[in-house]
């Protein structure tokens, strides 16, 4: 692409296939505690 | 739906349902923004080549630009439809598996802090601690109630939960001993405001918790504005030091400095770079005050474009540490584009209520934290479990989708609809929404992906 640079980013559609394991760190358990943030949470499906 | 926005000398372009980030020249942010707009391609060509007719743009440039917007869109990257929303009824029937407890060891504090939410730890004046083996039965409850999931996690919270060091331990103990038989791995944190951390204590942290939160608000005035003991006097002195010995003694386990700030330090970005700088942390993170809209230290809204300025401030001298091979991290701009949360994550958020719980000293269930002492959320305990089924089943519906005042949000999917106790204590209702809380969200979102778009562009040029 000449004029647009995208990053690499998750397929939200194919997570849609095989996630949901719910194996990832609850959110507030990291250092939060007043806020709602998932986007920081890493994905621990080993077979995604 | 797609987000625009200009920051830091970068044009991106958020396409929310797809969870993509572009980085586009002006040229393209233009067309797409006309795109969005319903504008037909042949009057966006003109607009285009009129106003950067300046820059020479040609016809070829704008077919050049059409067609980097067309591969985007046929490889679904931009302009997408939103078709999770079904995958939000499903959530109604999903199992009620629970993974994590946030244990309070000590309705109890050694210090006085006057904007605790948990009321300095008495959480509505019920202070006590937590016995062994009403922790024991909060552990076993937990495996009870996993499923098939292996990893547990257990924060020691409170109140200050080191006024209940032993049971702590006592608590980790248990839970390694029947980790490998119930095949679990149990991750222990521990939330501490420093006071009572010795040698002692670092030892067993550092080989048990994989995550501990310290919490130190920056600068001393700052820090020991509310950060007081009981009589009044600030903690910053104490505490600082046996934070740092903390730390060092690490090596290289994971950690949070967790500050709050207020509308006394809307400059905060002063006390992240205070830990930073003169105080040799590494791993920061600054929370917004949640307090009464009364209450002195409250965020207002006049204080916005400040607090969107410092956000910046922070995102911009992050670029320039990591630039310099000096970085540090702010958990709030730590966003994992590539190995980050599913679809389904980001539509559940945090779990609360459902796979997530808080458990008092008594042993009484609560949807989080933020909940306990409000009878009206009294879940049930850890010997009878869930016996309020149609709270859990409320909040297992709580997810974004179930929140209409985030139908048109662009940054929905990055924060799951937010806090159900943010939206209850701002609205009366956990499908509300904390609207301040929400912009103040979607800044430090624009920031993180600035900072994901400049790391690109310094990884391309060092390639």
């Amino acid at each position: 692409m000449k004029h647009i640079m995208t990053l690499n980013t998750r397929d939200m559609a194919k997570s849609a296939e095989n996630g949901g394991c719910g194996e990832c760190q609850t959110s507030c358990q990291s250092a939060c505690k007043t806020s709602c943030g998932i986007a920081n949470q890493n994905c621990e499906n080993e077979n995604r | 739906m797609i987000h625009q926005y200009k920051l830091n000398g970068y044009n991106i372009v958020l396409d929310t349902y797809s969870a993509s980030v572009h980085v586009t020249d002006d040229a393209s942010y233009d067309a797409i923004a006309m795109l969005d707009q319903g504008m037909d391609r042949t009057a966006i060509g003109d607009r285009l080549k009129q106003h950067y007719a300046g820059d020479g743009l040609t016809d070829a440039d704008v077919a050049d630009i059409f067609a980097d917007i067309d591969a985007l869109i046929a490889d679904q990257k931009l302009f997408t439809e939103d078709v999770f929303k079904d995958k939000a009824f499903d959530l109604k029937n999903r199992s009620n598996v629970v993974k994590a407890l946030c244990l309070l060891v000590a309705h109890t504090c050694n210090l006085n802090c006057s904007y605790c939410f948990a009321s300095q730890g008495r959480f509505d004046n019920k202070t006590g601690l937590m016995s062994f083996e009403t922790g024991k039965r909060a552990l076993d409850f937990l495996v009870e109630n996993s499923g098939f999931r292996r990893n547990l996690e257990v924060d020691f919270f409170g109140g200050e939960p080191l006024v209940n060091f032993d049971v702590c331990r006592q608590l980790v103990a248990y839970a390694r001993s029947i980790e490998k038989e119930k095949k679990k791995n149990f991750r222990f944190t521990l939330t501490t405001n420093g006071v009572n951390v010795n040698d002692e204590v670092i030892e067993w942290a550092n080989k048990e918790c994989y995550n501990v939160v310290l919490s130190l608000d920056g600068r001393k005035d700052v820090n020991d504005r509310f950060r007081v003991d009981k009589a009044g006097n600030g903690s910053y002195d104490r505490i600082v030091p046996n934070f740092q010995k903390f730390v060092k003694a690490r090596g290289g386990k994971g950690y949070y400095m967790r500050g709050t700030f207020t509308h006394f330090n809307t400059d905060f970005t002063k006390d992240i770079f205070h830990m930073a700088d003169d105080l040799g942390f590494s791993q920061l993170s600054m929370e917004p005050v949640v307090a009464d809209p009364s209450s002195p230290g409250a965020l207002t809204r006049e204080d916005l474009p400040e607090v969107f300025r410092q956000y910046e401030i922070l995102a911009k001298d992050m670029i320039r540490r990591e630039k310099e091979g000096k970085p540090i991290t702010f958990y709030h701009y730590m966003i994992n584009l590539e190995g980050g949360p599913c679809i389904y994550k980001r539509i559940s958020g945090c779990g609360s209520g459902t796979e997530y719980m808080a458990v008092t000293a008594t042993g009484d269930l609560y949807p989080c934290h933020q909940f306990v002492g409000d009878e009206n959320y009294r879940l049930g305990n850890i010997w009878d479990g869930v016996t309020n089924t149609a709270l859990r089943d409320e909040f297992k519906l709580c997810n974004v989708y179930a929140r209409h005042d985030c139908d048109n949000c662009w940054a929905k999917l990055y924060c799951s609809g937010g806090c159900a106790a943010n939206a209850y204590h701002a609205t009366g209702d956990i499908h509300g929404t904390y609207e301040m809380g929400c912009e103040i969200f979607r800044k430090r979102i624009e920031c993180a992906i600035m900072i994901k778009a400049a790391e690109m562009q310094m990884q391309s040029q060092a390639d």
